[in-house]
């Protein structure tokens, strides 16, 4: 799965857990109003890490917070490539 | 002591100071320009008040217009389970309740009769909440500390001021020369900005949480304040470096406090931890480090507990062990987490006992340990380490496992607030004990 897809889909599986809806997950979708709260994107955090095997947010102390969902998937995007992990073949 | 309205009568003239709520806001002045109380205040005269609204602004009203006039003000948290409320209703003898009403125009306020005894609630180990007694004395000696406190000063705070961390900024507002914006009862975090950012604040407030939960807001911009304080979690690197480069013009400054200890410090070098040369110095408020833990003496530390016969909150010679663990790498002491275990997400305390009792009702389910992971968001998270019953179904699909996860997460979405369910949960073959025959929980 791309790291795209992978996102998306913890995403989804979040918002399962706590019967929330989404609205449509497109790119300049702003986090804050994906339907998770900050608690919810922490968890999110959280299970990416577990599913890709890397944290991005803790690899720098010097980091731009995402606003949008596309500025998310960026953010993870590049870590991938520095992790030498192809983000197109990342789960 | 005089009270918060003799305060606000004495106040040098300066501009027009106001409270701004989400829905109204009353200029703050020699007379208070609005009342929550609907003129009752004298009514309320030497009893034990709970204050117990749905929003921040009838909170702040009643705490302004009873300071002086009632014995005890206990101040109920946003989020007190109901279940709760009797508990701390018998415990502070409490004989009158505030609720949410209108803000209506003040009428005739009585003369201040007593010094007030003010009531803060902090979780506790069992889910009851832990009453601790503070004095205005005690709330008010960290106040006057702050850089900037020039008239045209706006604070705002993410942080509730029904607890401690939100009502420091609170008091400094009324007790300073400046005005204060609140947020709404569910108020999203960018209307907050927004308005932040309309009524010109200058000294701005939160938990990291908070201020992650900003920095992620397309309303971000919306404010340019001077002074950001960051308090009630660890500030870690990040976040400070974070918060200083999207707002060059600003002071970036972490305070160290709990409603137990009070404002222990405040730390405005930019950089995490605190300086090693705190330890040990003379002055208002003394810092120890006893077997790793930081302990804190000053006039700001809270009384006493209310109704707790069997915990005492300071030591023989007045230390307050805050149960805050630290390590020092060079000459600055850098915080690892709590000793109890307790877990501090986003600035709401979850004890782990609490999270394994939810979880251990899972008929499946031997044992667990809840433990703190570190979240780049929240600060924390809780996680879960489980040991089942018996060998879980190995043929191979793991349908079991995950049938399990999904039941045991049920179980806590039931008798759980949401930031107390566990993140993340692994299935473990078993778990380390202690000596004692306690869980081994590592700070």
């Amino acid at each position: 799965m791309s790291v795209k897809a992978t996102v998306i889909s913890e995403i989804r599986r979040i918002a399962e857990d706590e019967t929330k809806s989404l609205p449509p997950l497109t790119d300049d979708l702003v986090l804050l109003d994906s339907g998770l709260d900050s608690l919810g994107i922490a968890i999110l955090v959280a299970r990416l890490e577990e599913t890709l095997g890397f944290d991005p947010f803790t690899e720098s102390d010097d980091i731009a917070y995402p606003v949008t969902l596309g500025d998310f998937i960026r953010f993870y995007e590049r870590a991938a490539q520095s992790h030498g992990v192809d983000s197109r073949q990342a789960g | 002591m005089a009270s918060i309205r003799d305060r606000l009568a004495d106040a040098p003239e300066g501009p027009e100071r106001f409270l701004w709520g989400a829905t109204a806001s009353v200029p703050l002045g020699p007379r208070l320009g609005g009342t929550g109380l609907g003129g009752r205040a004298a009514e309320l005269a030497r009893r034990s008040v709970l204050i117990s609204t749905r929003d921040q602004m009838a909170t702040a009203l009643a705490l302004i217009e009873l300071d002086g006039i009632a014995r005890r003000l206990v101040v109920a948290t946003p989020d007190l389970p109901s279940e709760h409320l009797p508990a701390v209703v018998a415990k502070a003898g409490v004989d009158a309740i505030v609720s949410d009403e209108d803000v209506r125009p003040a009428k005739e306020t009585p003369v201040t009769c007593c010094r007030t005894e003010w009531v803060l609630l902090t979780s506790g180990t069992t889910g009851a909440p832990k009453m601790l007694v503070h004095s205005f004395a005690s709330l008010t000696a960290p106040i006057g500390s702050t850089p900037g406190q020039r008239a045209d000063v706006v604070w705002g705070t993410f942080y509730d001021i029904r607890r401690y961390g939100g009502l420091q900024i609170f008091l400094r507002a009324l007790l300073g020369p400046g005005s204060l914006v609140l947020s709404g009862a569910g108020e999203p975090v960018g209307d907050y900005l927004v308005r932040l950012g309309a009524h010109g604040a200058t000294h701005v407030s939160g938990t990291p949480s908070h201020w992650r939960r900003a920095l992620m807001s397309p309303d971000a911009r919306a404010i340019a304040p001077r002074y950001i304080r960051l308090s009630g979690e660890i500030a870690d690197q990040g976040i400070l470096n974070a918060l200083q480069s999207f707002y060059p013009q600003a002071s970036v400054g972490h305070a160290f406090a709990s409603t137990e200890a009070g404002v222990g410090f405040e730390v405005n070098d930019g950089l995490e931890g605190f300086p090693a040369s705190m330890v040990g110095a003379p002055g208002d408020v003394q810092i120890e480090v006893v077997e790793g833990s930081l302990r804190i003496r000053s006039a700001r530390n809270a009384v006493r507990y209310l109704g707790e016969d069997d915990s005492t909150l300071a030591d023989e010679e007045g230390f307050v062990d805050t149960g805050d663990m630290v390590e020092r790498r060079g000459e600055r002491y850098y915080f690892l987490g709590r000793r109890s275990g307790l877990i501090n997400v986003g600035g709401l305390k979850v004890y782990p006992e609490e999270v394994e009792a939810a979880i251990n009702r899972h008929p499946a389910v031997r044992m667990s340990m809840v433990r703190s992971r570190r979240s780049p968001i929240t600060g924390s998270l809780v996680a879960a380490d489980i040991v089942l019953k018996g060998e879980p179904d190995s043929s191979g699909t793991g349908g079991e496992v995950v049938d399990f996860k999904r039941e045991i997460l049920q179980i806590c979405h039931a008798r759980l607030a949401p930031h107390k369910i566990p993140a993340t949960i692994r299935f473990v073959p078993a778990l380390e004990i202690a000596a004692a025959g306690k869980l081994a929980r590592h700070a």
